[in-house]
């Protein structure tokens, strides 16, 4: 049995000579051209293999090519070859993988002819947590991870995680495996896991999906794929790939052509609403600006800064991205309700909720429902959902009337939204910039205040308070080029209010849908996009969300990803607990018996246990505040040296 | 506007007399504070986070607190009747905030001023 140890990682060198040999065959005919995206390489073809015509492709694609990559049976190429040149086409790095036995005509490729390189496969024990991984991955690096997964039960499972992602707007594509002809399907488990329609179960919250039922057809599917899950609205595509297509020879005479990937433009607002848009910013004694998935890209930070700033409008983040610094004097951190309360303009940027964002229902028996704005307060959106909605699904919450929506991309329309804007600028205008910009500062430095004085309490506390978790974290990571890899709002968001976010990869928001189980895999996806700039991905973790698929810390080992875990283990879905308690208070009968069917206690879960059985080093539990400091110096340094680590922290419930 | 009434009313005159004759008993003021679910919103401590606000150290009156439990008004926070949450229990209930330590300032704690 091969060890661990001794499993190829990557392609053997290939000398100088077999290398020229190479290209002059690509050169003299059968050649696949392997362009980048955006670039405008001459398209080229692939003809059929066979064992004389020498395969693949450009000097790029060589690199890789370790082996011969003629007949594995019958007389040509297999059809998983192929699909790897596609894939290194689109310049996909990684597949997250379960193995299966639909899939097995692309793995096999991906191990002998690919060598396990460009792509590389990583190893998942749950596809949830390997759609969760992609998600994670997708927010870092703003391009799609590929996921190979087994048709019919392997889609079952992944399931949540893709909704999470199609309600976080992230892209991602999806292959599965399906033996489409009964004629030509293993009998018994091969045929129960087949299916007529495979990607039906995913359709509500895919943007695209497509069966291809030839290797020319998939190559063309894939590029769209890529086109279509990367251009705003960002969502999730899923496509079908047949077991006998990838299993058998490429048909002989077939003219394979990879065609190049360009991408689309992105939607941006038309011309004349965002200059009406400005005309209201302008005009505002009070504008807001709310942000949720503003940022979409790494420059978007930036360009929410320079629109803030052109205004000296306030910001509030509903934290879906690392949309503005924290610790900007704009922030609109501890003091949301009266920003709203008193602005006269509000521009939404990429909300998940506008309605949520501008009403409140009070979670009690009369549910109460209370508009927060005043009377005449004017409501702009820039959003790309307005672009590509689906019905089942709520995700699209309630309607809000808007007075100017601009259906685009936020972060798009935000170069000629803030050129509108100088333009449409008086010297009023300019005055009330001004001043605005001293009252935000004092705010801001109240609000400070505030924030830090709550953090003090119950600062020596046992279970330990989310504040000085967060405090403890931050002294051990700020020297370091860290990244948040996890969200907090179970943490009272105690990360945002002591740690200082400004650089754009710090934070990626979280699982969009609120689907439990996220956050774990998409951590490790995030950590592993992080793991090449040599950045410290800190992932602060709930109990609850790890146990639903723990396996994913071993992923973590065996594909080295150095991450920085803390457990925030309050021993409960505390969550539920407070519903509950709620429930039974509106009911009347009894306000003891919440920890029934929620708390995650007797016997407790020894995460650091957990960790180590995956081979991970860890430490925990912790429930004393003054051991943390030490421990998380210990850890950070492992995590650096290039390990993933976990600290099983006993925390406060929020 | 509602809370405004119940923080005049715990200023001055009484309303409930809970705060009344048995001694007030900090460690069973937790264990009700926990089994009752207090702990959820505001914290093991009555520190409060993004659930609930903080309610110590220096809790509002035993009165004021079993005002505002027994009703809270249009709020998040959950009705507590008599039967479940008696005034003796409540007066436990203060005790336990009120044994909470007083913080520091922000600024006397090194992890609080970092930059
Ligand atoms: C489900 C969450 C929840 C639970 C459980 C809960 N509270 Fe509250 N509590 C709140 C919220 C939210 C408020 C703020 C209400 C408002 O004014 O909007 C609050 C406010 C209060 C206040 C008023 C604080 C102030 O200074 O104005 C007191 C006192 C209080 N709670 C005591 C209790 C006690 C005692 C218990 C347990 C018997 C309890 N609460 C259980 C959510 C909760």
């Amino acid at each position: 049995m091969t060890k661990h140890s001794e499993k190829p990682t990557s392609a053997e060198p290939i000398s100088a000579d077999r290398r020229s040999f190479l290209k002059g065959a690509a050169i003299a005919g059968a050649a696949v051209a392997m362009p980048s995206p955006n670039n405008n390489e001459a398209q080229a073809q692939i003809s059929a293999g066979t064992r004389k015509a020498a395969p693949p492709p450009t000097s790029e694609l060589l690199e890789h090519v370790a082996v011969p990559v003629g007949a594995g049976h019958g007389e040509g190429r297999p059809g998983g070859d192929f699909m790897v040149d596609v894939l290194r086409a689109l310049k996909i790095e990684y597949v997250a993988t379960n193995p299966a036995s639909s899939c097995r005509g692309l793995h096999e490729s991906i191990n002998n002819y690919a060598m396990n390189k460009s792509p590389e496969l990583l190893t998942v024990m749950h596809e949830e947590s390997g759609a969760a991984m992609a998600h994670g991955y997708a927010k870092v690096t703003g391009k799609p991870m590929a996921c190979l997964f087994h048709g019919t039960v392997g889609m079952q499972h992944a399931t949540m995680a893709m909704y999470n992602a199609w309600c976080d707007r992230v892209p991602m594509i999806v292959m599965a495996g399906n033996h489409l002809d009964a004629a030509d399907r293993l009998p018994g488990v091969p045929t129960t896991h087949a299916a007529q329609d495979p990607m039906a179960i995913v359709r509500d919250f895919t943007k695209w999906d497509d069966q291809p039922m030839s290797l020319q057809a998939f190559a063309e599917a894939m590029t769209r794929a890529y086109q279509i899950t990367m251009t705003p609205l960002q969502a999730p595509v899923a496509i079908s790939i047949d077991g006998h297509m990838q299993d058998h020879p490429i048909p002989a005479n077939a003219k394979l052509r990879i065609p190049k990937l360009i991408m689309p433009s992105v939607p941006q607002g038309e011309t004349g609403a965002v200059k009406d848009a400005a005309k209201l910013l302008v005009g505002a004694q009070n504008p807001v600006i709310v942000v949720d998935r503003a940022a979409r890209t790494h420059k978007g930070q930036g360009l929410i800064v320079e629109l803030a700033e052109s205004l000296n409008a306030a910001v509030i983040d509903q934290l879906g991205r690392q949309n503005f610094p924290n610790r900007h004097y704009l922030h609109g951190e501890g003091r949301v309700d009266s920003l709203i309360r008193d602005a006269d303009v509000i521009i939404g940027l990429e909300l998940t909720d506008f309605w949520g964002t501008v009403n409140g229902i009070t979670d009690n028996p009369e549910q109460p429902q209370s508009t927060r704005i005043k009377e005449g307060t004017k409501l702009i959106s820039i959003t790309a959902k307005d672009l590509y909605i689906r019905a089942n699904y709520q995700d699209f919450q309630r309607f809000q009337q808007v007075d100017i929506p601009i259906a685009a991309d936020a972060e798009a329309t935000l170069p000629s939204l803030i050129e509108a804007i100088r333009s449409a600028m008086d010297p009023a205008a300019k005055a009330r910039v001004e001043k605005r910009g001293e009252l935000h500062r004092k705010a801001r430095a109240a609000a400070r205040e505030r924030m830090m004085t709550a953090a003090t309490l119950a600062w020596d506390a046992s279970p330990i308070s989310t504040a000085r978790l967060s405090a403890e974290i931050w002294a051990a990571v700020k020297d370091h080029d860290w990244a948040m890899v996890s969200r907090d709002s179970s943490l009272s968001n105690w990360p945002h209010r002591i740690w200082n976010f400004d650089k754009p990869y710090q934070f990626i928001g979280g699982p969009g849908g609120a689907g439990v189980g996220y956050n774990l895999p998409a951590s490790v996806g995030a950590a592993l996009a992080h793991r090449e700039h040599g950045r410290l991905a800190v992932n602060i973790q709930n109990d609850g969300d790890a146990m639903f698929a723990p396996g994913v810390l071993w992923t973590a080992m065996h594909h080295k990803i150095p991450l920085l875990t803390v457990m925030h283990n309050n021993r409960a879905y505390h969550q539920e607990v407070m519903h509950l308690q709620r429930l039974a208070s509106w009911r009347g009968r009894g306000a003891d018996r919440q920890w029934i069917g929620t708390i995650i206690d007797r016997p407790a879960i020894d995460f650091a246990m957990l960790a180590r059985s995956m081979g991970m080093s860890s430490f925990g539990p912790i429930s004393n505040p003054n051991e943390l400091g030490p421990v998380l110096k210990r850890a950070v340094a492992m995590v650096k040296s290039g390990e993933p680590v976990l600290i099983d922290a006993i925390t406060q419930p929020r | 506007m509602f809370k405004t009434v119940i923080h005049a009313c715990a200023a001055g005159a009484l309303l409930l007399s809970v705060s009344g004759a048995q001694a007030q008993d900090a460690a069973k003021g937790r264990e009700i504070y926990v089994a009752k679910g207090c702990y959820s919103c505001h914290g093991y401590n009555g520190q409060g986070g993004v659930t609930g606000p903080k309610l110590a150290p220096d809790p509002l009156a035993p009165d004021a607190i079993a005002a505002f439990v027994r009703n809270a008004g249009p709020t998040r926070m959950p009705q507590y009747v008599e039967k479940e949450l008696s005034n003796e229990e409540v007066g436990h209930i203060h005790a336990w905030l009120a044994s909470q330590p007083k913080p520091k300032n922000w600024k006397d704690i090194p992890l609080l001023n970092q930059e």
